[in-house]
Order: C-alpha cells, then sequence, then structure tokens
C-alpha cells in the first residue's frame, strides 16, 4: 500500500542500526514518480498529420483533422487532436497519438491541480509553452522522446494573441503562424503570403484562411483526411468545433466512373 | 511555561491537545530581533532590526532575497533560515526555469508550510525555529506572509514578529486603514515607525541597526543596508515616539491552535502572534 | 478530562491499562480546541459550514482558509491543526491524482475516505511519529448521489447525514438533529448551516470570527466550490436575523 512507505521506512530495524539522518529529510510531495519505459521510441505508431494555427485580431484559431494514421493506413477516423487545456490557452498535437494523450493526462492533471489552489493564478499560452519545451528536451536529452509537435495558443500576459511551437527535440519558438507536420510545408507559405506584414486578419478571414489551408492540405498530404476540428480563443471564450469536413473539388477526376 | 512530561519530543501530544515542542520552538522566533512587514496597494516592504553579538562585529543579516520578486527577513535561528532560504530559491528558480514567469508567492508559501509540516511529526528532527515575513509581489499583487515553526502561515496586511513585537503590531492595528493608499516611501517610513516602537527607550533606529527591503510593481526585491538607510531614517525625525518600550517582556506561551486552551491559562485577548490556527 | 493516562500516554505505539491509546485521545483534543465545522448532506447535495476564528486584525480575509478542494468533485473541510490539515489535504490530493491516473476517472468520495481514514490510522502505530491533530470531512455529489464522511485522527471514518467536529460540535450537533437534513435542497441548507454556525459562536470567547461556505451537488454539476458572494451574502444575512429573532423571543432556552 502506497501510503505506508514512508512511514515504513522511518521505522528502526534494530536498536543497534547507526541512526541515518537522511532518512529523515524532505524528499519531496509523496508522490511514486510514474515508471518511464525503459524501451526507447524510435518510430512512432499511431500518428496525426498537420496542425494549423494562425492569430487573428483579438485571439488565436488552430485547425486540426480527425485522423490517427497507423502507418499508411487511415486506421481512425474520428480522433481530436486539438485540446482545450483551461480557459486560456489551447493546443493541438502532430505526431505520436499515444505519446498526445501520455503528456495530455498529465496536463489534465495540472489544470486540475491549479484549479484545485482556487488562487486567481492561471496557467497561460506563453507559460504552458515553456513547460512543454521543458518536458520535450527533456525527454530528447534521454532519448527517449515524446514523438510529438505541439502547437499551443492563447492570449500573453499582456492580453496579445500567442502562438508556440515545440517538436520532439524541444525547439521552440512563436510565430503569428505555426503548422507543424506536413502542413509546414504546404501551408506555410500560403498563411504567410496572407499575414506577412498585413494588419492582424478579422477572425472571419482567418477562419476562412484556415479552411483553406486545410483543403490544400487536404489535396496534397497523403495523410490527411476531410473530416476537421477548429478550436478558437479570443479573450473570455474557448470554441471548438467539431463537425467541419473539406469540401473537395473532384472536377478533374471526370474519368472516374464516381465523379463523371 | 513550565516543563512537563510532554514536552520531550515532538511527537508526543499533550493532554490538552498542545505540542509542546512546536510551541518551544516558537518562542526561539520571539527571541530573535524585531522585525516589521507591511503593503500598499502596489508594494511589499519589510524592515528589520539588526542585533550585533559584540561590538567587534557586523550587524547580523536579517532580510534575505529569494527571487526577484520575493524575500524574506527573519526572527529566530538564522541557521534554520538559511535552509529555508535556500529551498526556497531552489523552487523558484525551478518554478521559473519551467514556467517563464515567476512562481506565484502563495504556492511558495502553502509549499514551504506542507515542507515544515513533516518536521513537526516524526522523530530525528525538530520544528524549524524560525519564523519568517515574506515579502513578495506577483500578478495577483504584493504579498506579506507570516510563518511559524509550527507549519502554520498566515497571509498578511501587515505583521511584526520577534523580540517586543507586539508594540510593533499594535502600531501596525492602529493604521492599518491608511496603508493601502500609501506609496511605498511612505509605508517604509510607517515601518520604520513601528519597528522604533520595539526599542527599548535608550536605543533608536540607526543605520547600523536597521534594513530595509522592498519590492512591487516594477521593482525587483531591493534591501537596502548601511548608508541606504538613511534617508528612509531622515524621515522619522520629528515624528514623536509612542511610549516605546521598558522592560523585557514576560514569556508569552504559544498555543498552537485557533486559541487558548480555555483550562489552564488565563485568556489572552491581544497577544494574535501566539495564536495558532 | 476524568481519567489521567499517567505513564502509559507518551506514545502512540503504547496502550493504557484499561485499553485505551490516549495519545490518539489527545490528539481528539487538538481538534475540540479548534473551531467548528458542520457538513449537512441534503437532497441533491452537501454543504459545509466553517466558523474560521479570526485572531489578529493584521491577517488578510483570505488566511488560514478551512476549506479545500480534492481533484474538482470532492470538497474537504478540517478542524485542528491547521498545519496538519494541510499536509492531509496535499495527501488527499495525491490521492485523487494516482487515481485518476490508475483508472482514467476521478476518485469516488468514499474511496478517498477509505484512504485518508488509513492513512490517519497510520500515524498512530508507531512511536515514532504522532498522529494527526486533524478531523477532515469529505463531499461529493456523484452517481450515488450525495455523499459526506468524516475521519477523525484515530483513523476512524463514517459516512454521515450531518456531522459536526471543533469546540462547540455538541451543540451543532444538536442543532443538526432538529433539521431533517436529507429532505432540503442546498439551497436550504446552506442557510441553515450558516445559522448554525452564528447560533454556537461563542461571542465571550472568540470575538471575530468568519463564516466559510461551500457546497457540492447537482446544481453546481458535481464540482465542488465556495459558495458565491450572494449565496454567502443572503445565508449570512438570514443567519443574522435568525439569531435576532431567537435573542428576542421570550422562550427560557
Amino acid at each position: 500500500m502506497r501510503f505506508t512507505t514512508s512511514t515504513m521506512d522511518l521505522m528502526p530495524l534494530q536498536a543497534s542500526q547507526p541512526f541515518d539522518p537522511s532518512k529523515y529529510r524532505y524528499t519531496g510531495p509523496n508522490v511514486q514518480p510514474r515508471q518511464l519505459p525503459n524501451t526507447r521510441s524510435q518510430a512512432p505508431i499511431t500518428t496525426g498529420t498537420s496542425v494549423i494555427g494562425l492569430q487573428f485580431d483579438g485571439g488565436v484559431m488552430i485547425a486540426a483533422d480527425k485522423l490517427g494514421s497507423y502507418g499508411s493506413l487511415a486506421r481512425y477516423q474520428n480522433i481530436g487532436r486539438l485540446m482545450r487545456v483551461n480557459d486560456h490557452v489551447i493546443l493541438g498535437c502532430t505526431g505520436d497519438y499515444a505519446d498526445f494523450q501520455f503528456l495530455r493526462d498529465i496536463i489534465d492533471q495540472k489544470m486540475i491541480d491549479e484549479e484545485c489552489l482556487d488562487d486567481g493564478i492561471v496557467t497561460r499560452a506563453p507559460a504552458l509553452h515553456c513547460w512543454l519545451t521543458r518536458v520535450l528536451y527533456n525527454r530528447r536529452s534521454r532519448f527517449d522522446p515524446l514523438w510529438t509537435t505541439f502547437v499551443v495558443g492563447g492570449l500573453d500576459d499582456d492580453g496579445k494573441p500567442f502562438l508556440g511551437f515545440v517538436d520532439k527535440l524541444g525547439t521552440a519558438y512563436t510565430a503569428p503562424q505555426i503548422v507543424s507536420g506536413m502542413g509546414g510545408h504546404l501551408a506555410t507559405p500560403l498563411l504567410r503570403e496572407k499575414m506577412d506584414g498585413q494588419p492582424p486578419l478579422s477572425e472571419a478571414a482567418a477562419r476562412e484562411l484556415l479552411i483553406r489551408c486545410m483543403t490544400v492540405c487536404y489535396y496534397r498530404d497523403c495523410r490527411a483526411f476531410s473530416k476537421f476540428q477548429i478550436a478558437t480563443l479570443k479573450a473570455g471564450s474557448i470554441k471548438i468545433e467539431d463537425d467541419l469536413e473539406v469540401k473537395g473539388d473532384w472536377e478533374v477526376a471526370h474519368f472516374s466512373k464516381e465523379h463523371a | 511555561m513550565f516543563r512537563n512530561q510532554y514536552d520531550n519530543d515532538v511527537t508526543v501530544w499533550s493532554p490538552q491537545g498542545r505540542l509542546h515542542q512546536v510551541e518551544y520552538a516558537m518562542e526561539a522566533v520571539k527571541q530573535g530581533a524585531a522585525t516589521v512587514g507591511l503593503k500598499c496597494r502596489t508594494h511589499a516592504v519589510l524592515v528589520a532590526l539588526k542585533r550585533a553579538s559584540s561590538e567587534l562585529s557586523a550587524h547580523q543579516k536579517k532580510i534575505m532575497p529569494i527571487d526577484g520578486h520575493v524575500g524574506v527577513s527573519i526572527a529566530g535561528l538564522t541557521a534554520d533560515a538559511r535552509i529555508l532560504s535556500r529551498w526556497m530559491r531552489t523552487e523558484c528558480l525551478n518554478a521559473q526555469y519551467a514556467h517563464d514567469r515567476p512562481l506565484p508567492v502563495s504556492r511558495l508559501i502553502s509549499d514551504l508550510g506542507n515542507k515544515m509540516q513533516v518536521c513537526t511529526q516524526r522523530d530525528g528532527s525538530r520544528p524549524y525555529g524560525v519564523g519568517l515575513l515574506v515579502a513578495g509581489y506577483d500578478e495577483s499583487g504584493p504579498h506579506i506572509y507570516q510563518t511559524c515553526p509550527s507549519a502554520n502561515y498566515f497571509d498578511c496586511k501587515a505583521m511584526a514578529i520577534g523580540a517586543r513585537s507586539q508594540s510593533a503590531r499594535t502600531y501596525l492595528e492602529k493604521h492599518l486603514a491608511e496603508f493601502p493608499d500609501c506609496t511605498w516611501q511612505e509605508i517604509v517610513t510607517h515601518a520604520l515607525l513601528a519597528l522604533r516602537d520595539t526599542l527599548p527607550n535608550d536605543m533608536d533606529l540607526t543605520t547600523k541597526n536597521c534594513t530595509v527591503a522592498v519590492v512591487g510593481k516594477g521593482m525587483e526585491f531591493t534591501i537596502h543596508e548601511d548608508e541606504e538607510v538613511a534617508p528612509f531614517l531622515a524621515k522619522l525625525e520629528g515624528i514623536q515616539r509612542r511610549g516605546g518600550h521598558g522592560a523585557a517582556p514576560a514569556a508569552e506561551p504559544a498555543p498552537l491552535r485557533d486559541e487558548p486552551a480555555p483550562e489552564e491559562r488565563e485568556p489572552r485577548p491581544d497577544s494574535p502572534q501566539t495564536m495558532e490556527h | 478530562m476524568s481519567s489521567i493516562g499517567t505513564g502509559y500516554d507518551l506514545s502512540a505505539s503504547q496502550f493504557s491499562p484499561d485499553g485505551r491509546v490516549f495519545q490518539v485521545e489527545y490528539a481528539q483534543k487538538a481538534v475540540e480546541n479548534s473551531g467548528t465545522v458542520i457538513g449537512l448532506r441534503g437532497k441533491d447535495g452537501v454543504v459545509f459550514a466553517v466558523e474560521k476564528i479570526i485572531t489578529s486584525k493584521l491577517f488578510e480575509q483570505s488566511t488560514n482558509k478551512r476549506i479545500f478542494t480534492v481533484d474538482r468533485h470532492v470538497g474537504l473541510a478540517v478542524a485542528g491543526l491547521i498545519a496538519d490539515a494541510r499536509a492531509l489535504a496535499e495527501t488527499a490530493r495525491t490521492e485523487a491524482s494516482n487515481y485518476r491516473a490508475d483508472y482514467s476517472a476521478p476518485i469516488p468520495v468514499r474511496h478517498l475516505a477509505d484512504r485518508l481514514g488509513m492513512y490517519l490510522h497510520a500515524y498512530t502505530l508507531y512511536s515514532f511519529v504522532r498522529p494527526f491533530g486533524c478531523s477532515v470531512m469529505m463531499a461529493a455529489y456523484g452517481e450515488d448521489g450525495p455523499e459526506l464522511f468524516m475521519a477523525d485522527p484515530s483513523g476512524v471514518h463514517f459516512g454521515y447525514y450531518g456531522c459536526s467536529i471543533g469546540k462547540a460540535r455538541q451543540s451543532a450537533k444538536t442543532e443538526i438533529e432538529k433539521l431533517k437534513t436529507s429532505e432540503l435542497t442546498c439551497a436550504e441548507l446552506i442557510k441553515e448551516a450558516a445559522k448554525i454556525i452564528y447560533v454556537i459562536h461563542d461571542e465571550v470567547k472568540d470575538k471575530e470570527f468568519e463564516l466559510e461556505l461551500s457546497w457540492v451537488g447537482e446544481h453546481t454539476g458535481g464540482r465542488h466550490q465556495l459558495v458565491p458572494k450572494d449565496v454567502h451574502e443572503a445565508a449570512e444575512r438570514y443567519a443574522k436575523a435568525a439569531l435576532e429573532e431567537d435573542s428576542d423571543s421570550d422562550e427560557a432556552m
């Protein structure tokens, strides 16, 4: 039973044993650290593809499709890769889905602990982004990476939109538009073209741009899927839309019976 | 305070439900030189009286910085205070590194309380014999916390601990309503006036025996010693001393819980310092 | 204390000749010296009310809160040594976190009560630690409806419809027995709880006190929270008004 370990440790086995003061020092909270696996992750198994995020005037928006690929098999077609962390942070995850679930549970517990404190201080996007960076870099440094790339979005301490990227190596940066996965090659140029040197997009324009990027990714990324989610965060509200679908234009497929 | 058979170990409850070892540890705080903490809406301030063990030695440092946004003033066993400060510094450092923001003071203090509680419950170690006044500033504003060897801690509007600190607390209670609207310089003046009240009539605050520290909005925890204290002391000139303190006080027993155990001593309505909850 | 345990009361690992463990009883005495806490289990939730005695004007109002939240759905209210109580709350939170990691579900409150009870009990078995000097009440609202448990320093824990701990627990118990708690909703119980605290509060010995109120129930979606400000103020008004009525009336007590 877990709770007896601390008192049993202190029980003197024999009166004649020398007193060991190091046993009596405060060692930290009475929590057993979760044993990390000894096998090293070298390849992800069930994976999610791109996550696309951009800032708009007053908030951030992140989109990701709902596919879990098992190699080249489109195996799980209804999984959410976006997460509402708390009232102030949203994130999306590319890469191994099991690693995402693992971190999701840990982040959830972190948020429960914070809610219990009820001290008015909340974790905002920059803090969570920094913490994730430390975690992922630490794992990489032990040659046991969490094979995931995160896009973290929210408002910073001054209320300005914040978007951060962290990958499995612990590489981290912030930018007005962040895309992880294959979409990094496909969607980033489209986002930059519309956003660089321009005033901030309106929410509606941002949404349109995001959907266009998701469409391009669906056409060109072999591991993408038509169903996707969009999470929008503004001051005081978070919305996750769950049942969006890319409307493809398959006019070119006139040679195929289904699309004739 | 009388000796009894229940006061040898911290693992022994007395028949009245008291822990005498912990209460004795709180006596150590009362032996330390006085220190006062105050806050206004934007800043938190600590002032402390330094003692010199002899004329040849320097005065014992009383205020320790912990991080850019928090610092402590100690009363009691200095060695214990150093251990706690070191722990607090590590916690602040780790939190800053992990989250890229200063550790909220309330969280630091509640972890400190849980750490201090461990050695009040088992054999092999003794309670920490030091009381801290913690001044900090974070996103929820300025804070003054008081910690006790009993592992209890209090979120305070203002507080004074140490030898003869009751006079300082009386001053603070009297002027409590004024503090929120003061500037930080005015708060320092109030703190020094409260501190001065703890001195015997023949002593006064000098640049050698007092320290001032301030933290707040846009201001990192800054300690002013020696000559830097002079401008603050100059503001006290002309303000009459309030009675001051004559003889040394009688020892005050220190119960641990909400209020004194009714059976074995007369009620003490005005010694909040000694109360535990 | 009618009986003294001289000679057999210095360690928790020793029985007295009449079969008592005096150290545990002394620890329970520490709880009796603390401000009163009551828990009321109603039709659709559970309500806590705490008499938090204020010993100095210099303290902030928020200092030394006696009600904690464990995970999202369990409320913990404590009486006794607050340092011990905080350590226990931390243990409870760890238990809930471990349960969630193992079972992907929030910890059922009766399971938490078991775990905390046994944890408290473990500290009554050995001479090299002392028993905790605090009693804890735990409450939640879930699939099994509202549940309220209380564990004391000996580790004994039971489920309750209404429970009181602290200095005025006998008077509070009398007041609680006048109510039919299982028929009242949280909205009604919160006012009654506030009233009981005001009634049993000893004006002479402890002048200042703050009333802490919290609830968990159907109306909070099973989440434990301190009651909203307007509810708190209404409950205090009700309590004060009821007190006025009682003192005005001519009934002999």
